[in-house]
């Protein structure tokens, strides 16, 4: 197992800083600290919906003090890795919607596309402003060795998170002031400029001035709702819901106290499905009537598009590495963790005989519900889920349980090695944006590798250093 | 409201003058979708008491045998073996679809038309919109949308592109009132696609003008409407539909 700050007694040059700040402070001091930490984020009402826990279900997130140190050097191999992961994504997607070379030329399967649920015929042939589909990709990352960092999947939709990544950056800096007045962490709190810039750079034909951009929220009820209004408020952005929003003469409109405005481009962070009930729900009340038609005829940009998340799908995901090669010439800089397809009937065989040692998942599943960690699991756990495998066995994937990277973290009045994994959030738009850092997500159970906030994980300041030390 | 009543013009069938309006003001497809099926949108102000939509104009159609040609499509043919709600299979249909299978796909979906057919029985009112393949199958009756939905779940069992397809119809004269009508259309590769009138027992001729198509009849729907809820009280929406063709025949 490799622990990132400490290797063979010796403390990584990264966390340097870390390991003396955590000597000088003291863990009772720490202690009070982190209990500071807890009352503000309670104070400024950050929570996260868990579900089918029991308890709480406004749960808070839990924080945990120890910053998780990326090295300088280390990010520039990591972030050449995730804009080229991000580049091949947006090209693959520009491609099943086009002309599907990589379709015809046998390097993915077609039916893989064509078949998927996310995969909208009604994108078809369109254009999207800069030929951008996925503007956020959130690339989930796990670490299991010094010199080796695993891609777990990809999130083209609307990866969620990046709130606590610029709020645990504000909480340290409250509390620890000192701790960033020499300058090494490289600063996040661009992302909202960023993001902002991001959006306005794929304006759609119709926007004569400079754009006008909308968050587009399910509404209160969504755990991520805090998300929503705290990144549409650091982007001087409006946050509507559905029915704050109409379509009129092609374009889009927002009602407001001094008559409607119009709305350029759209941030959603609703699904595909609740769009516009004129072509994906007709049975649904939810979205806005005509907005696929506006979109489609050049009136809004919605971000991401319609139809991106055919790209994030888990037996999607096995072939990233085949689309960095088919459209940009290029060597994976990161690795895809090995994947058996249970579609496969020879992966099929491989995963039934050894579903204790592995990690299963469904293809379509998110945040951490629905799959099997076979290590942990009770026998009856592992046969109830080799029944549902073999009913569907096109509906899952397995993964080795792998070794994942371990980080310092404040448990019970000590300092102990935890699971950690990191979520980076790149920017597409007329150019790549990323932010040095990310969201950390630890698992606080002992020995726990499910990480995910709606399974007990919590988060860490995520810190790049500017500049190693030589 | 999502206007999808533009007739195209392929081979067989030319649309030489069209025009669809909303109580009288005049709605022009704005956009074409992968299968080459123009759209319009049309918005109110305000409550509505009656929405008057009329769509009008000449068609020349030529007999064909069904087949389609000449049309700009840009879908991937395989799209059309993906499964919806309505057209979801299950052992009934599964069985009725092994049972016509033949070697050759052509007769394949000559033979699962007539199946599909012998097995429900044409019974108006006996279904709605929202009937699926698999219920229309049990009860053994249904109207035209259900024959086509049977069809289309049958022939996506055996690997078989289907489609559904909204349109209108002439009946002969001893047929009743001409209809706004749905029917199927099957890919048979080498001749591409081929339309499949089930509920008539024929393939479509010269008394069919095609509309619309999508994987079934909700997405092929001519006219999708939201209502947007008053603030006060309670919103009603009804829809009635009335056809009329009259069939010139050229020299």
């Amino acid at each position: 197992m490799f622990d990132e700050m400490t290797v063979g007694g010796q403390v990584r040059p990264p966390y340097a800083p870390v390991a003396a700040w955590l000597d000088e402070t003291g863990l009772p001091l720490l202690d009070l600290r982190a209990k500071e930490a807890e009352a503000l984020f309670r104070r400024v009402g950050i929570t996260f919906a868990v579900y089918g826990e029991g308890g709480d279900p406004e749960r808070l997130i839990p924080f945990d003090l120890v910053p998780r140190v990326i090295g300088a050097a280390e990010w520039a191999q990591l972030a050449a890795g995730i804009e080229q992961r991000a580049r091949a994504l947006n090209a693959f997607l520009y491609d099943v919607y086009h002309r599907r070379e990589i379709l015809r030329a046998g390097r993915v399967p077609s039916r893989l596309v064509t078949s998927n649920p996310a995969f909208l015929p009604e994108m078809i042939g369109f254009d999207p402003p800069g030929r951008v589909y996925s503007h956020v990709v959130g690339i989930d990352l796990v670490r299991t060795a010094e010199d080796h960092f695993a891609v777990l999947e990809d999130n083209c939709r609307t990866p969620s998170g990046v709130s606590y990544m610029l709020e645990n950056r504000e909480i340290m800096m409250r509390l620890f002031p000192d701790l960033f007045a020499e300058g090494r962490v490289r600063p996040v709190d661009g992302y909202p400029n960023d993001l902002r810039r991001t959006l306005e750079e794929v304006a759609p034909p119709a926007c004569r001035q400079d754009p006008e951009v909308a968050v587009l929220t399910p509404g209160p009820f969504n755990s991520a709702y805090y998300e929503h209004s705290y990144l549409a408020d650091l982007m001087g952005a409006a946050l509507v819901e559905a029915r704050d929003l109409f379509v009129r003469d092609g374009r889009v409109w927002r009602r407001t106290t001094r008559g409607p405005r119009v709305v350029d481009v759209i941030y959603r962070r609703i699904d595909d499905d609740f769009l516009d009930p004129l072509v994906f729900r007709p049975d649904s009340m939810l979205g806005v009537p005509g907005l696929m038609n506006a979109y489609l005829s050049g009136g809004v940009t919605i971000c991401s598009a319609p139809g991106a998340g055919v790209a994030d799908d888990k037996a999607i995901y096995t072939y990233v590495p085949e689309m960095i090669d088919f459209y940009l010439g290029e060597k994976p800089i990161l690795a895809n963790v090995p994947t058996w397809k249970c579609s496969d009937p020879d992966d099929l065989a491989h995963v039934l005989a050894h579903l204790p040692e592995l990690v299963v998942k469904e293809v379509d599943g998110s945040g951490g519900y629905g799959m099997l960690v076979g290590p942990r699991a009770t026998k009856q756990e592992v046969d109830a889920y080799r029944k549902r495998v073999e009913a569907d066995p096109e509906g899952f994937i397995a993964q080795p349980t792998l070794d994942l990277s371990t980080a310092p973290t404040l448990v019970g009045g000590e300092i102990e090695g935890r699971h950690v994994d990191l979520r980076p959030y790149c920017l597409v738009g007329k150019e790549i944006r990323l932010t040095p850092g990310g969201l950390t997500r630890v698992a606080l159970r002992k020995g726990s590798l499910v990480v995910n906030s709606s399974q007990g994980g919590g988060v860490k300041d995520t810190w790049v250093l500017s500049e190693d030390a030589r | 409201m999502r206007l999808r009543l533009f007739p195209t013009t392929f081979d067989t069938q030319l649309v030489s003058r069209w025009r669809v309006s909303v109580n009288g003001e005049a709605v022009h497809p704005n956009l074409t979708d992968g299968c080459a099926v123009p759209e319009g949108v049309w918005s109110g102000d305000g409550p509505t008491e009656m929405l008057e939509i009329v769509a009008e104009g000449d068609v020349e159609r030529s007999d064909d045998a069904g087949v389609v040609r000449g049309l700009k499509e840009r879908t991937p043919t395989e799209l059309f073996l993906r499964p919806t709600d309505l057209t979801t299979t299950n052992e009934a249909i599964r069985g009725l679809a092994e049972g016509a299978r033949r070697p050759d796909r052509l007769d394949t979906l000559h033979t699962l038309a007539a199946a599909v057919r012998d097995a429900v029985d044409y019974r108006p009112e006996t279904t709605d919109m929202a009937t699926s393949a698999a219920e229309a199958l049990a009860q053994k009756a249904g109207v035209c949308q259900d024959h086509a939905h049977v069809f289309c779940a049958a022939a996506r069992h055996l690997g078989l592109p289907a489609r559904y397809v909204a349109g209108y119809y002439l009946p002969g004269e001893d047929a009743g009132l001409s209809q706004t009508h749905g029917w199927a259309e099957g890919y048979a590769e080498g001749l591409g696609w081929v339309g499949f009138d089930v509920a008539n027992r024929t393939c479509p001729t010269r008394d069919h003008v095609r509309v619309a198509i999508g994987l079934d009849a909700s997405r092929a729907a001519l006219i999708s409407g939201a209502v947007a809820a008053p603030a006060t009280g309670s919103s009603e929406e009804r829809m009635t539909a009335s056809v009329a063709i009259s069939s010139q025949q050229q020299q």
